[in-house]
This record gives C-alpha cells, structure tokens and sequence, in this order.
C-alpha cells in the first residue's frame, strides 16, 4: 500500500515564533525551539518524523516561512 | 483653425478637457462652478473620445480618484469652489508628495467658511502657499479671460505632466460665470494605454516582467529618506521658478506707476488704466499668469523703474506680500480690496491709487 | 548544524506542494507575530497568482498595520490616504477597465474614517474588490478603539472597555453594505485556521473572478486578531477572537451572485 510522507523546511530567520503552525499541525510535529534567530524570537523546528505534508502549518504561517513537501512512497 | 464660440468661463473649461483628451473628470456640485460637471454631463464624452465623468460623493472622495487615477499615468482633473478645495487639501498634498500630475480647478467664491457664492480672490495663499500640509507647490495659473480658461486647461495638463505635479486654475466666481468669444483648440486624441505606458513609466498600471513592481505613495517614515524626498521637491520647484514664470505687462513702457493683478481684477485694472491716462497718470499693469511660480525677478526689475505699486486684488491682501518680497522696499507698495464677494469699479481702482500711492 | 527529523530523499522541487508565492516580495512582513495580515497578504498574492494577472492587477494599500502592504505585494500599488481607498479604486477601476483593482483595508480605515467613500463605493457597483481586515482595533496607531471594537472590549482609548452609552456601538458595516444594490459578493472570513485560511482564498478567489463579469463591489470581509493591541499571545487571540469575535461578526457568506445569503 502507498504511504503518504511528508517534510516541512522552515525558514528560522524568517520565523517569528508566533506558535501558530504548532496550533494548526495535527501530528505535533512542530515545536518551539530553546534557541532564539537573529531577530531573537524561538523559532519553530520540527521535533517528530510524522509529518504527512498535510500544508496546515504553511496555510496558516502569517510569514510564509514554511515549505511542505510530499511524496507517494511503496 | 480651431472653432469660434460663445461660452462661460466655466462651460470653456469642460470643453477644454474634452478637446485636451482629458482621461477623467470627477467632482461634485458647488456654486459657482457647477456648470462644469453639468456641461460634461450633458456633453457625454465618454460616448466620443472615452472621456470618464463622475459625480463623486464628496470633493474629498473627488480629489482622491484624482490620485487614483493619476497614480495610473491618466490625465485627470477636478473643479471645485473654495470650501470644496478647502475639503481637497489632503489629497493635494498626498497627490504633491507622490508627484502624480492632475489638474484642478478653483472657481473662487467668498469666504471665510461658507461665505458668499459671489466672486473673490481670497484663495490666493491657498492656493499659492500651500493650503495642506507639508512642504510642498502647485503650479497655479491665472486666467483673466474665458479664453483663458480654455487655455489653460491644456497648459495645466502639460505643466502638470511635465513637472508630475498637480496644476491649479485659479479663477474666480465671475471669470467662471462671464461669456466671452472663445477661440476652441483643435480636439487632440486621448493617449492610448500603450502611449501612456511608454511615457509614464513611473505610473502604476500593472507590473510587467521586465520592471520592478511600482509603488506610489508619499510615505517614507525613514527621515533621511523623506529628507531626500523634500529636497527633490525643492529642487523640482527651484527648476518650476527657473522655467515656468508667465507674465503680461501692459502699459509698462513708460509707467511711472504700476497696477499689480491677476485674474479678474486685472481686467478691472485695464478699464483703469485708461481712466487714469485720461487724467495724466502714467500707469501700467503686471498681471502675474502663474502665481507660483511667481514673477519675482519681472516685479524686482520693474521696482527699479517705478514711483509706486498698487495690488489690486479681491481679498484682505495676499499677492502683495510677494510682490513685496519681489521688490523690496525701495518703492510705495500699497494694496486695495474690495472682498466678501464685491468686485471694484475701475473708478475706484483710480481713487486708491490717487489716494494710497500718488498723494499718499 | 544537522537539521533533526530531516527527510532528504522526498525534499525535491517536483515534491514542493506548499511554497511562499513569489508575488510576495522577498522581505520579512512588518506584521506583529501570529498577526492574521500576513495570511491574508499571501492568500490575495497566491489568488492573483494562480489567476495569471499580475501585469493586470493594481492594488491599492490604506493607513494602518498594512499601510507598507505595497513593499510585500510584488505588483503595481498604489497608497491611499486613510480611508480614501475605494475613491482611488473607483477612480482606476473606472479608466482602466480591463484590470483587476483591489483595495486593503482595515477596520479605522474602511468603516470609519472612509465610511462614506466604502459605503458610496459600493452603492455605486463599483467593479472592485474591497479586502476588509476587522480585528477590532486600531493597531499600528497603538491599540486604540475601532468602529469595530466589541461592547466592553479594552483598547488604549476605552481602558474600562467600550461602554456604548457614551462610545457608541460595534459597527456591522459588512452587513451595511451587503443592502446595497451596488454589492455583489459580500462575504466573511477568518484566516487562523487552515480550514478557514483555505476558506477565505477560495472567498478572494471568487471576488477577484467577479471582476471579470461586471457586476458590482466584490467584498470579504476577514475578522482577524490583533495580539499586539488585544495584549494577548497569538493562540490566545485566536481563542478570544473565535469565543468573542465570532458570535457578533459571524463567518459565512451575506450575499452571493447578488441575492443575499438566508439565515438558517
């Protein structure tokens, strides 16, 4: 049976760390970092293996930092 | 060529608009200039040439379609009386600040505040100084004649392009009102978008691949860079000063006075001439056409030939503080006025200047 | 630094299934974090991109949080005096007819200080979309009182919250204006979730199609949060605003193809 596999890249210097994507991913695969950017806010990083590439997070990002990525895989 | 009609000043001016392939019209009705909007009504051009005429719901909505569509490189103008311009005067400075061209027009009538729907001159710092805030000109033309008033509708159009500025008719409630024989230019054809785009290339009207997106706006909230925005104005208006200055002298040959008037009052200036050469009186008259750019050096250089000056104009005072500034003190300047919407005889224009500058 | 969790055998550009729209300008938002404008930015520039008509397309940007809307939206803009936008719309609309005119707007901006020019704007059937951002608050000026702000709600010019005895009441303009003829397409959003995020493009979609019918004033208005001036973190003001925002400026559509929407 194919399985759906996601990836996200987040751009961390354009993250303000707003937590919406984290609100908006179903799998809690985004999380808040301890570090902080250039900017100083804690930007977002990915802290599981379980996205589907799904777009929530990138719909929802204010600042468009995020790319989804998906594939079909056997 | 051309075309021979009898009109008023402000039928001309709508006119004018059609045959100078003016792209839109948009106002709203006030006395004494309402004829305009009434003539392009009824006129219709844009069954003919395209012309676009809209009744807006206010003249501070008028004003800023004038921004509008002259942020898109189209050639627009407006009418108004002076509490109607009163209303406009944040579009024109945003429309200043952000150097689109647009041409208005001021039918003045009496003020202040509501005033008087009668003739008046009152208009002039307004028009002339500033009137909205910030620093910033309009280039401002004074038509003493309904043939004026045709004129220059087309010239206003030009200086306004050339210059990206909004240009200003500065009339008054008679000048709008009067019939006079008017000589019609030949209709000139409206640009066509391609023309327009080729040569506006700073104008809003759609990004193209080849060009970076255009924004027009009059912000800058760096301050060096509004710095650097003003200093551009200035010079833009230094160069206005430098090629712009339109003058008419009559009588100035052998003057030992001189009348000072624009607009209507130096058609009341002419019967008093006459009037005042029947008496002896060597007099002239320097009708400044642009009030800004003003005729400084012209009225600096005539101070030097002269006894006196009188500025003869419908308000409290205004034009004679830069005829002063033009020519110093050297000379008696003195002004007369009749205001509240009175227009002066030409019989007591004389008995001023016998009063204020020959006796006085 | 090794990125964590990276799958680097499906990250390839035929893979790509969400990326920034290159109609936004590469340049950071000025937006607050979390702040709905930058949603809503995107979701107009992936419109206009996916309908093909940025050389087409002039936008016009007001006063306020989005009043820089010109430096992040990579098409010709134009900016408005606060409120003045459906004048200059109307203005452009009306001498370019073949091109797309939209304006942006908040709530200071289009329901109080440009009241009349919204509301004559859309009397007139002016063949524009209106993007009407209403988050109930003046928030670049500093978090004071909009026509928009709830009863009791606390801005910087209401401290002990709005009191419409002496303030005046929330204005509902989107229902104002969904009576007038001259509307054809008035609709309201949210953009904080994905579902209402993907609802609200659709809704941008289908006000900047409407243009191609000259019909009248296409209109979305998109409830939205201030964190900033509502003193609240993003999720938070997402919360607050379902909670509070919703039941009195309800999502959905008011009118479609002209006719207005029935309430169930």
């Amino acid at each position: 049976m194919a399985k759906v596999k996601g990836d996200i890249v987040i751009n961390i210097e354009r993250c303000k760390g707003c937590e919406v994507c984290m609100t908006a991913c179903p799998f809690h695969v985004i999380a808040m970092a301890k570090e902080v950017n250039s900017k100083g806010y804690h930007y977002a990083v990915k802290v599981n293996n379980d996205c589907t590439g799904c777009t929530n997070c990138a719909v929802v990002c204010p600042d468009g930092v995020i790319t989804v990525y998906r594939a079909k895989t056997e | 060529m051309g075309e021979l009609r009898l009109m008023k000043g402000n039928e001309a001016v709508a006119e004018a608009a059609i045959r100078a392939g003016c792209d839109g019209y948009f106002g709203y009705p006030i006395t004494p200039q309402s004829e305009i909007l009434e003539y392009l009504m009824m006129a219709k051009p844009y069954e003919t040439t395209g012309m676009v005429v809209l009744q807006a719901e206010s003249e501070v909505a008028s004003i800023n379609m004038l921004y509008g569509g002259g942020g898109t490189g189209k050639m627009v103008m407006t009418s108004s009386s002076s509490p109607g311009i009163s209303l406009m005067q944040e579009g024109i400075t945003y429309m200043a600040g952000a150097e689109l061209p647009a041409l208005l027009v001021n039918v003045v009538r009496g003020g202040p505040g509501l005033g008087t729907i009668q003739p008046s001159q009152a208009d002039y710092f307004q028009a002339v100084k500033g009137g909205g805030h910030g620093d910033y000109k309009l280039i401002v033309l004074a038509p003493a004649s309904v043939q004026e008033m045709c004129d220059f509708v087309k010239l206003g159009f030009d200086l306004a392009f050339k210059y990206r500025n909004p240009a200003m008719i500065l009339s008054d409630g008679a000048i709008g009102q009067m019939m006079e024989k008017v000589n019609l230019f030949d209709p000139i054809p409206r640009r066509t978008n391609e023309e327009l785009i080729s040569q506006c290339p700073w104008a809003a009207t759609g990004k193209k691949k080849e060009r970076d997106h255009i924004i027009i706006t009059s912000l800058d909230l760096d301050p060096a860079g509004q710095e650097k925005v003003n200093l551009k104005l200035q010079a833009k208006y230094k160069q206005m000063e430098e090629n712009e200055v339109r003058f008419e002298e009559i009588q100035c040959d052998d003057a030992e006075y001189l009348f000072v008037a624009f607009g209507l009052s130096a058609r009341i200036c002419q019967k008093s001439i006459e009037l005042a050469r029947e008496k002896g009186i060597k007099i002239g008259l320097f009708r400044p056409i642009t009030l800004y750019p003003f005729p400084t050096k012209q009225i600096a250089a005539l101070a030097k030939k002269v006894k006196g000056m009188l500025v003869v104009e419908m308000n409290a005072g205004q034009m004679i503080e830069d005829v002063r500034l033009s020519a110093g003190n050297q000379i008696k300047i003195e002004h007369y006025g009749r205001f509240g919407g009175i227009i002066p005889t030409p019989d007591e224009v004389v008995r001023a200047l016998e009063q204020k500058i020959i006796g006085g | 630094m090794e990125e964590a969790f990276a799958k680097l055998d499906i990250r390839k550009p035929e893979n790509i299934v969400y990326k920034r729209t290159d109609l936004l300008v590469d340049r950071p938002l000025s937006y607050c974090p979390g702040c709905g404008h930058g949603v809503a930015n995107r979701i107009l520039m992936e419109t206009i991109e996916e309908m093909g008509i940025q050389d087409k397309t002039i936008g016009i940007s007001p006063v306020g949080c989005s009043v820089l809307a010109y430096d992040f939206m990579n098409i010709d803009m134009l900016g408005a005096a606060h409120g003045r936008a459906p004048a200059l719309a109307t203005a452009i609309k009306r001498l370019w007819p073949d091109h797309f005119v939209f304006t942006y707007q908040g709530d200071g901006d289009l329901a109080a200080i440009g009241t009349a020019e919204t509301i004559h704007a859309c009397n007139r059937g002016e063949n524009i979309t209106i993007i009407f951002i209403n988050n109930a608050i003046y928030g670049m000026t500093g978090g004071q009182m909009a026509p928009t702000t709830l009863e009791g709600m606390r801005t910087a010019t209401c401290p002990y919250g709005r009191d419409v005895k002496i303030m005046g009441n929330p204005l509902k303009i989107t229902e104002l204006i969904s009576q007038l003829p001259g509307t054809y397409f008035v609709t309201r959003q949210s953009v904080h979730t994905p579902v209402n995020a993907r609802r609200a493009k659709k809704a941008i979609r289908m006000a900047m199609e409407n243009q191609k019918l000259n019909k009248g004033v296409s209109f979305v208005e998109i409830v939205s949060n201030c964190n900033s001036g509502w003193k609240m973190t993003p999720n938070q003001a997402n919360k607050w605003m379902e909670e509070n925002m919703f039941p009195f400026y309800p999502l959905g559509d008011l009118k479609v193809d002209g006719k207005l929407v029935e309430k169930k």
